[in-house]
């Protein structure tokens, strides 16, 4: 717990190449979030303090950053939660463009890579309201609240640690392809998409992004793991496998 | 091209590159994170599934008694008849919403709508139509985007707009864009206030580009405070309570436990229009009857945990994580908070023309729709309707305007000088402390309630904080990579603008209407009920504010307003 009202922040500063942790004392109040004393520190101390932020309601998944090593929203996270020191850095999957704020265009890229919903001819030119019940569209409404803050990304291993951005598009974006294809009027399969580019196998289930995601979506459980069944079921399957075989040689015979 | 890439620029972008155009769309923040995403309640639209008395006419009647009759009534008839296209369109196009049992869009009360007409997707419908619009977008051929851009001045020449003069946020490199047509989708200017529910970028940054370049701004004194905003603990105040939490049956109470809002609207009691509930909630602090972080209670835990997790998981969430407290055992603390902007850009109805050639305005940067009070909801169907339609002729008068204009040199430099300006005078203001300053007037000076006295008080405290803010400089570091500080100085240039044009206006409507409530002119002035105040740049420079009737309403709209609507009864459908 902070103590007399105020707390030391230790702030990245600078690029990748010429960087230093800063310290601040800055003062807090009730309720004073992590975002709260990084604004103080740019309006009283440092007005060049670099840091991206929009709704600090935890709605725009903007202020994405490493509190102490952890993966969090700065508006998200109280300072109360914290010791008398806070050390705040930017992500670290992503190229630091200066102090605490990365470049993350490369998931905007993998976003147009990934077909997008594809309703039947008829359902597209329907004037008329679609029918779909509750418990069908629940499925992809959990991975529809997604606000994007690519804390996920940023902590999954294939991404952060072994850096293979070419063979992985990462959690986000398997969420992002499993609200597509549970849409219950989706006519597309991306699963040669899974298996190839997406690269759904890369995933070794550590469940780390699902820890960190700040509007609770069970990535691994309801996203990835269905995925990785789905790619399994059509490449994978021994039964489908030998009914494949038979079926090739029975239309040889005949 | 079309700055701004909430709902409304990015449907307009939509419309404007299937019309053929190139598009190109610059945004402040990183795409998807416009304040549209912040819009949890939903989207109003007559789509009548749930109530099968609904009907355009009762949401046209409805949007116009909401805004005191000063709508621009045209707009007004255009949205309640094609909202319910706009919202089955976003569905063809992806977007989820919560159904009804038989399999519908489900639609939720609200404030000031005869019946339920929200549709929504839990508490995050803003999200839900801007992940939808922005895949949509990004799989739009002839659209570019520039993501985290903000441009500073735009260029006209003989009343023609031509292009605008922006700067890279990452790295502070300059664009000139030359463009036929351009679509301004900026949104407010709640950050002229300091608390808000607005996120930073609501700085008002497409008025002031529109008034800069001679179009007419309206209604600039309508600004809406929300009833509902968080109170407690002091790093949140501000930060919205949906009205859905009253739409789903939340009530109001005192600290005394008394359910003040029977003596103030007994029929409508907690979903009565928002300027009346701010004006209750207000009114109950000042006589001393709020709780003691200065706010009163809105309490929903009536309802089971299940059902409030359901429709309402973003606010159960917020208020567990930002102010420890469970909605489903205790009530929320709340208060009024800024949120939205009635007035700006005055706007040809059907196209959402400005003034100027070549310049169109949608959404909250344009005025008229709302008149002198928005209800919930009609701002995400504002953004589709009128994106969509701005978009349209935006792109149709850029194909039909011949060649690109050029642009005189020494406009560009001239207006490279202002935008540099603030890197040049490392001993200037801080443009953080100026900013407190504008914020601190503001909040002073044009209140929930306002007089004379202060608003024109006001008005020579901004004048004087203008010339300021002319001198002003970047904070500290005058380095152009990813510099908060030069970009705050940019935008107060923006907030000086809309606190002056608000001021201004609050002064010339001696009346009470909507959200403008003035306790020396406390009552309706049925002249003015046909008058909207325009704001426009003088030859001299100088701001000033005129009188403008309004086209009357046609006899057939009269009579759609004054129909009276059989009452909503829930057992009516489900």
């Amino acid at each position: 717990m902070a103590s007399a009202g105020t707390v030391t922040m230790n702030v990245f500063r600078g690029t990748a190449q010429d960087n230093e942790m800063v310290s601040f004392r800055v003062p807090v109040r009730e309720g004073t979030v992590v975002l709260d004393a990084i604004l103080w520190i740019q309006a009283n101390a440092a007005s060049d303090l670099a840091v991206r932020w929009n709704c600090k309601a935890a709605k725009c998944g903007s202020c994405s950053a490493e509190i102490n090593g952890f993966p969090r929203l700065m508006c998200k996270s109280p300072v109360a939660d914290y010791g008398d020191t806070i050390s705040v850095r930017p992500m670290k999957t992503f190229p630091i463009i200066r102090d605490l704020v990365t470049d993350v265009s490369w998931n905007y890229d993998v976003n147009k890579k990934i077909p997008p919903f594809t309703p039947s001819e008829r359902d597209a030119t329907d004037p008329k309201a679609w029918r779909m019940q509750q418990e069908d569209v629940d499925r992809s409404i959990e991975f529809r609240k997604c606000i994007e803050c690519f804390l996920c990304q940023d902590v999954c291993h294939v991404l952060r640690d072994h850096d293979r951005k070419d063979a992985f598009y990462g959690p986000r974006f398997m969420i992002r392809i499993a609200s597509l294809e549970m849409h219950p009027r989706d006519t597309l399969d991306r699963t040669a998409l899974l298996k190839g580019d997406a690269g759904v196998g890369m995933c070794n289930v550590s469940k780390c992004c699902t820890e960190v995601c700040p509007e609770h979506i069970h990535i691994t459980d309801n996203a990835i793991i269905p995925l990785k069944e789905r790619m399994d079921d059509v490449y994978f399957d021994p039964v489908r496998a030998l009914v494949r075989k038979v079926r090739s040689v029975r239309t040889r015979k005949e | 091209m079309v700055i701004g890439a909430g709902g409304a620029g990015q449907r307009a972008a939509i419309a404007a590159a299937q019309a053929g155009c190139k598009v190109t769309v610059v945004c402040k923040s990183l795409l998807g994170k416009a304040h549209t995403v912040m819009a949890e309640g939903g989207i109003a639209a007559a789509l009548a599934n749930v109530a099968h008395l609904d009907s355009w006419e009762a949401h046209f009647a409805d949007t116009m008694k909401g805004g005191k009759f000063i709508n621009n009534w045209r707009m007004a008839e255009i949205h309640a008849k094609e909202s319910p296209e706009s919202v089955r369109e976003l569905e063809r196009w992806g977007a989820l919403f919560d159904r009804t049992s038989d399999g519908l869009i489900h639609q939720r009360a609200f404030g000031a709508h005869t019946y339920p007409r929200l549709a929504h997707v839990g508490d995050r419908t803003g999200l839900e139509m801007i992940r939808s619009l922005q895949d949509r977008l990004v799989h739009t051929d002839l659209v570019e985007v520039f993501m985290e851009v903000t441009v500073s001045s735009l260029f006209a020449l003989d009343g023609r707009v031509t292009g605008a003069l922006a700067y890279r946020r990452s790295d502070g490199s300059l664009i000139v864009f030359r463009a036929k047509a351009i679509l301004l989708a900026t949104g407010g200017a709640g950050r002229i206030y300091r608390v808000t529910s607005n996120s930073w970028e609501g700085t008002g940054d497409g008025t002031a580009l529109a008034y800069e370049a001679g179009a007419d701004l309206r209604d600039c004194e309508m600004v809406q405070f929300h009833p509902t905003g968080m109170v407690w603990p002091a790093g949140v105040r501000g930060i919205l309570v949906t009205e859905s939490v009253r739409g789903e049956g939340g009530i109001l109470r005192n600290k005394d436990g008394e359910r003040f809002m029977e003596n103030y609207d007994p029929d409508r009691m907690e979903l009565s229009s928002r300027d009346i509930v701010a004006r209750a909630i207000n009114a109950e602090v000042l006589a001393g009857r709020g709780e003691p972080h200065g706010g009163v209670f809105l309490d929903i835990s009536h309802k089971s945990p299940e059902f409030i997790k359901q429709r309402l998981p973003s606010m159960y969430e917020q208020f567990l994580k930002l102010a420890k407290v469970d909605i489903t055992k205790e009530p929320m603390e709340v208060a009024p908070t800024i949120h939205y902007y009635m007035g700006g850009v005055n706007v040809e109805a059907e196209t959402g023309a400005s003034s100027l050639e070549g310049l169109y305005a949608a959404g909250e940067v344009a005025g008229g729709l709302h008149g002198a009070n928005r209800l919930g909801g009609n701002s995400l169907s504002d953004l589709l309707v009128f994106g969509k339609r701005a978009g349209q002729a935006a792109a149709n008068y850029a194909v039909s305007s011949g060649a690109v204009r050029p642009i005189p040199k020494r406009q560009i430099e001239a207006g490279i000088d202002e935008l540099l300006g603030p890197l040049k005078r490392p001993s200037g203001a801080s443009p953080y402390k100026l900013q407190a300053e504008l914020q601190d007037i503001c909040t002073k000076f044009a209140p929930i309630i306002r007089t004379g006295n202060g608003l024109k008080e006001g008005l020579d405290k901004v004048l004087e904080l203008k010339e300021e803010v002319r001198e002003c400089g970047a904070g500290g570091p005058v380095g152009r990579a990813y510099n908060p500080g030069w970009h705050t100085a940019q935008d107060l240039r923006n907030m000086v603008t809309n606190a002056e044009a608000l001021l201004r206006s609050a002064i010339e409507r001696t009346e009470s209407r909507g959200a403008h409530a003035r306790s020396d002119f406390p009552k309706l002035d049925p002249r003015l009920a046909a008058v909207s105040f325009m704001v426009r740049k003088s030859a001299d420079g100088q701001m000033t504010v005129f009188p403008v009737e309004s086209e009357p309403t046609p006899p057939n709209l009269t009579e759609v307003i004054s129909q009276s609507f059989q009452k909503y009864t829930p057992e009516e459908t489900e």
